[in-house]
């Protein structure tokens, strides 16, 4: 296990502007977007995608990367991971996080900004694009305060959080509470049609809890968190949502009354969007039984009742995606007593094996609409590069190998958190290899197929062409700095 | 035949025969607290750490009586909640007692489940002396023993817990050691302080509790906290007592006579009337003396003595646990290390037919077994 971690370390991927051909031969592609399952080859260039099609042929100095027995999919986006960067250094840097995400076949993350200081200023969004880009691992897209100092009153300047690169805007952490704040954000958020993303929680009914409220924290003795603390701000701000016109995303969805409301919601037209973690399809409250620190998380581990709604939810779509809320924590703030440890666990490392294992091998999805609930849906809800693998689009691709059984190994994470309820689990599937802009930035193995050359990175050209042809399309913050650090 | 627990961490963690054994063993400790030098030396040697984050007086109190009434060393650390908020860990103060080398941990705590959190990290055995809204166990076989000492069974009666249940470890382990003797179970009290899914346990609610009272054989009175009236869970003192006080004009109602418990501290002229408290039906002391021989049992039970020699213990003997598991092992009798003094002798003599007993059953040795196995063992 070590192994892996070293593989990943020794060859520190590089950034420098080259170029570049690797031929991705004899895997199965699945691209949801474009309707493709079928074995095909993948010719990336230049960091983007050149080709697909039967039998390419690789031209001089191309890489070629024998992908027979894998799967090939669009690199897969996690629209939710604390990167704890600045502040907690401790506990995970945007280095440590995006090499994590790598590991989890993730060629894009979503830093959410309840950081320290929090995200809501350009100069801190700045920050967090310069940090991704000297790293250099996978992309990091900043997702902005909605409030200053995410207090929940004021409005942070969005046209400006925008500006500088964010690609949504939240006070994930806490809710946005006052229905006459959120209501002004929606609106206001409609001129640059960036997502609000809502971490759905009355205070008030949460009180203090730290489990959800049922059978196990009646036995406990702990505090329960009631599913309506979460139920009540979902119906609410579907209502603004519905008033304003704006784009609202719901975070973490964990109840099935939850799922029913944006079901709902979304049958009358209301722009809609929801993600549900990992951890919410695998996990219920029962994990928390015996003071299990390693499932405090908000919104809690919900019933048995609840597992089984997310799950149809998600095959339904009424889900759009998945996103793991990736949380780490200090050893020692876990190895508390219950009620005084910290919210959250990691999720980027686990969250595809566990999902392939539990919900594709169980028959509760197909694999191309979990692969579409994490790479394309993320991709259009946050209007990001990438989630196809359509000739001209960046070249980030992650390869699966569904065949590989593991156990997950906390130790062995590249995360700097060990926080997981999961160690120790047997799992089918992870990802073996992960590019990000047309270079292999991750591997599993050290495969004798993949040789072992120094990586080149996309050129500045390259990416912008990309950019260009999708408009709109938000480049991630790793292409935008790198441009700057050429000029 | 040998308690097969570390630590008392719940009364949900025992089975029915366990929970017999401890009450079982506590019927012998009762006599030594009435003797004129109330003092064995079965725990001499023994060090142990009573461990309190919230203020306690009845509980650390009676605990201290037990340890030293078995002649084990004592040693009380007192904390607020402010200052493990500030400084050292639970887990770095454990360690550190650890490595003073003690032997046991009494642990009250404000948080759910922390001396279970305790209790997998160090080796030495922890009793739960309270724990947030979770357990508080020996107070549980404490209300079980009194309930049997004046109802002579506990199997069949119906005890109603009438209070603050949501944030009461009493009633919890009131309600597991309860239903695991027999018993049936009721709460009653405002709806606000009646946890989610409560009858899951297998309890029944009661809204009122007139009703309570018209089917009760005991009722357990919990303490009701002005600062819940202050969490808005129900308006004013004033105004519970007027819906769930327990007046000796609301048992007068009663079919049948009632057992009245309480935990303490008592708000007297809140959840329970002066008249009840003082009245002929309150065993409320009775309670309180009960609890330093439940303890007693509890600490001589998890320091690895029998079950059956507790008897052998108020005689005056001495034991060594490790000695005792070698003679279970081998002939089934016990062996004292020192002669018995001048009531030794019967008591050598009952020890030897019951350990004849047990080597006839083919040596039961380490678990408790079956409440059958239990009471034949007791006899």
């Amino acid at each position: 296990m070590s192994g892996r971690r070293d593989a990943a370390r020794a060859a520190p991927p590089q950034r420098a502007a080259s170029r570049g051909e690797l031929l991705l031969k004899g895997g199965r592609i699945v691209d949801p977007r474009a309707g493709i399952d079928a074995r095909l080859d993948l010719r990336l260039e230049d960091g983007c995608v050149a080709e697909v099609g039967e039998r390419l042929a690789a031209r001089e100095h191309a890489r070629v990367i024998d992908c027979s027995g894998k799967v090939v999919v669009p690199g897969l986006i996690d629209a939710h991971v604390h990167l704890r960067e600045p502040g907690r250094e401790d506990e995970e840097t945007i280095e440590s996080g995006s090499l994590a995400a790598l590991a989890g076949g993730f060629t894009s993350v979503l830093a959410m900004p309840n950081t320290d200081p929090v995200t809501d200023s350009q100069a801190a969004v700045g920050f967090i694009r310069a940090q991704a880009a000297r790293a250099g691992h996978a992309h990091v897209y900043p997702i902005a305060a909605a409030t200053r100092g995410s207090l929940g009153s004021e409005m942070s300047e969005i046209g400006d959080l925008v500006a500088a690169g964010a690609v949504a805007i939240t006070d994930d952490g806490r809710p946005i509470a006052d229905a006459g704040v959120m209501r002004r954000i929606l609106e206001y958020s409609r001129i640059f049609d960036v997502p609000v993303v809502q971490h759905c929680e009355d205070l008030a009914l949460t009180d203090g809890g730290v489990m959800h409220e049922g059978r196990i924290s009646t036995r406990l003795g702990l505090k329960g968190i009631p599913a309506a603390s979460e139920e009540v701000v979902v119906a609410r701000d579907l209502i603004l949502a519905e008033l304003t016109g704006a784009h609202y995303h719901v975070a973490h969805l964990s109840t099935a009354r939850s799922a029913e409301l944006v079901a709902e919601a979304k049958r009358r037209g209301v722009r809609v969007t929801a993600e549900v973690t990992p951890h919410h399809l695998v996990l219920t409250e029962e994990a928390a039984d015996g003071y299990d620190t390693q499932a405090k998380m908000n919104p809690p581990l919900r019933s048995g009742r609840d597992v089984e709604a997310l799950r149809e939810a998600l095959a339904a779509g009424t889900l759009d995606i998945v996103a793991t809320d990736h949380a780490p924590h200090h050893y020692d703030e876990k190895e508390r007593e219950f009620d005084f440890a910290p919210f959250g666990i990691l999720g980027l490392e686990t969250a595809f094996g566990l999902l392939h294992t539990e919900l594709v091998l169980a028959g509760r999805i197909g694999l191309a609409d979990l692969i579409e609930r994490m790479s394309p849906a993320p991709a259009r809800i946050f209007h990001l590069a990438g989630g196809g693998l359509e000739v001209g689009q960046v070249a980030d691709v992650t390869v699966l190998d569904l065949e590989r059984e593991w156990t997950v190994e906390p130790e062995a994470f590249l995360s700097k958190s060990r926080n997981t309820p999961f160690g120790g689990r047997q799992l089918v599937g992870r990802a073996w290899m992960t590019i990000v802009d047309g270079q292999v930035a991750w591997r599993l193995d050290r495969d004798p197929a993949v040789a072992d050359e120094p990586r080149h990175a996309a050129s500045a050209a390259g990416r912008r062409s990309a950019t260009a042809r999708q408009g709109k399309v938000r480049s991630p913050a790793s292409a935008h700095a790198r441009e700057g650090a050429a000029r | 035949m040998r308690f097969a627990h570390k630590d008392l961490l719940g009364l949900e963690d025992l089975t029915r025969g366990e929970i017999t054994a401890v009450l079982d063993t506590s019927e012998p400790f009762k006599e030594i607290s009435e003797r004129r030098i109330k003092k064995v030396p079965v725990l001499r040697g023994k060090t142990i750490v009573n461990l309190f984050y919230e203020p306690s007086t009845r509980t650390r109190v009676s605990f201290e009586f037990a340890e030293k009434r078995l002649s084990a060393d004592t040693v009380n650390i007192s904390t607020t909640m402010s200052s493990i908020a500030k400084g050292e860990t639970l887990v770095d103060t454990a360690r550190n007692l650890e490595a003073m080398r003690i032997d046991m941990v009494v642990i009250r705590h404000g948080a759910s489940g922390a001396p279970r959190f305790l209790a997998e990290r160090i080796p030495s055995n922890v009793i739960n002396a309270g724990d947030g809204s979770h357990e508080h166990p020996t107070q549980g076989l404490l209300d079980l023993l009194t309930i049997r000492d004046f109802l002579g069974r506990i199997e069949g009666v119906r005890v109603v817990l009438v209070g603050d249940i949501l944030h009461s470890r009493v009633a919890r382990s009131n309600i597991w050691g309860l239903l695991k003797l027999g018993a049936e179970v009721g709460v009653c009290g405002p709806p606000s302080l009646i946890p989610p899914e409560i009858e899951g346990l297998g309890v029944r609610v009661y809204r009122h509790v007139e009703d309570a009272i018209a089917e009760a054989d005991v009722l357990n009175v919990l303490r009701i906290q002005l600062e819940r009236q202050k969490a808005n869970l129900f308006p004013s003192l004033r105004e519970y007592n007027r819906i769930f006080g327990i007046s000796n004009a609301r048992l007068s109602r009663a079919p049948r006579d009632i057992l009245i418990l309480h935990p303490g501290p008592m708000n007297r002229g809140v959840e329970i009337d002066s008249d009840v408290a003082d009245g002929e039906h309150a065993v409320i002391l009775d309670q309180v003396t009960n609890g330093v021989a439940v303890r007693m049992a509890v600490l001589y039970l998890l320091a690895g003595f029998d079950v059956t020699r507790a008897r052998e213990a108020k005689e005056g003997l001495e034991f060594e646990p490790e000695a005792a598991r070698g003679s279970a092992k081998g002939s089934g009798t016990p062996r004292p290390s020192r002669q018995p003094g001048p009531a030794g002798g019967a008591a050598e003599a009952r020890a030897g037919e019951r350990g004849r007993d047990t080597a006839a059953k083919g040596g039961d040795r380490g678990e408790v077994g079956s409440g059958a196995e239990l009471e034949e063992a007791r006899t």
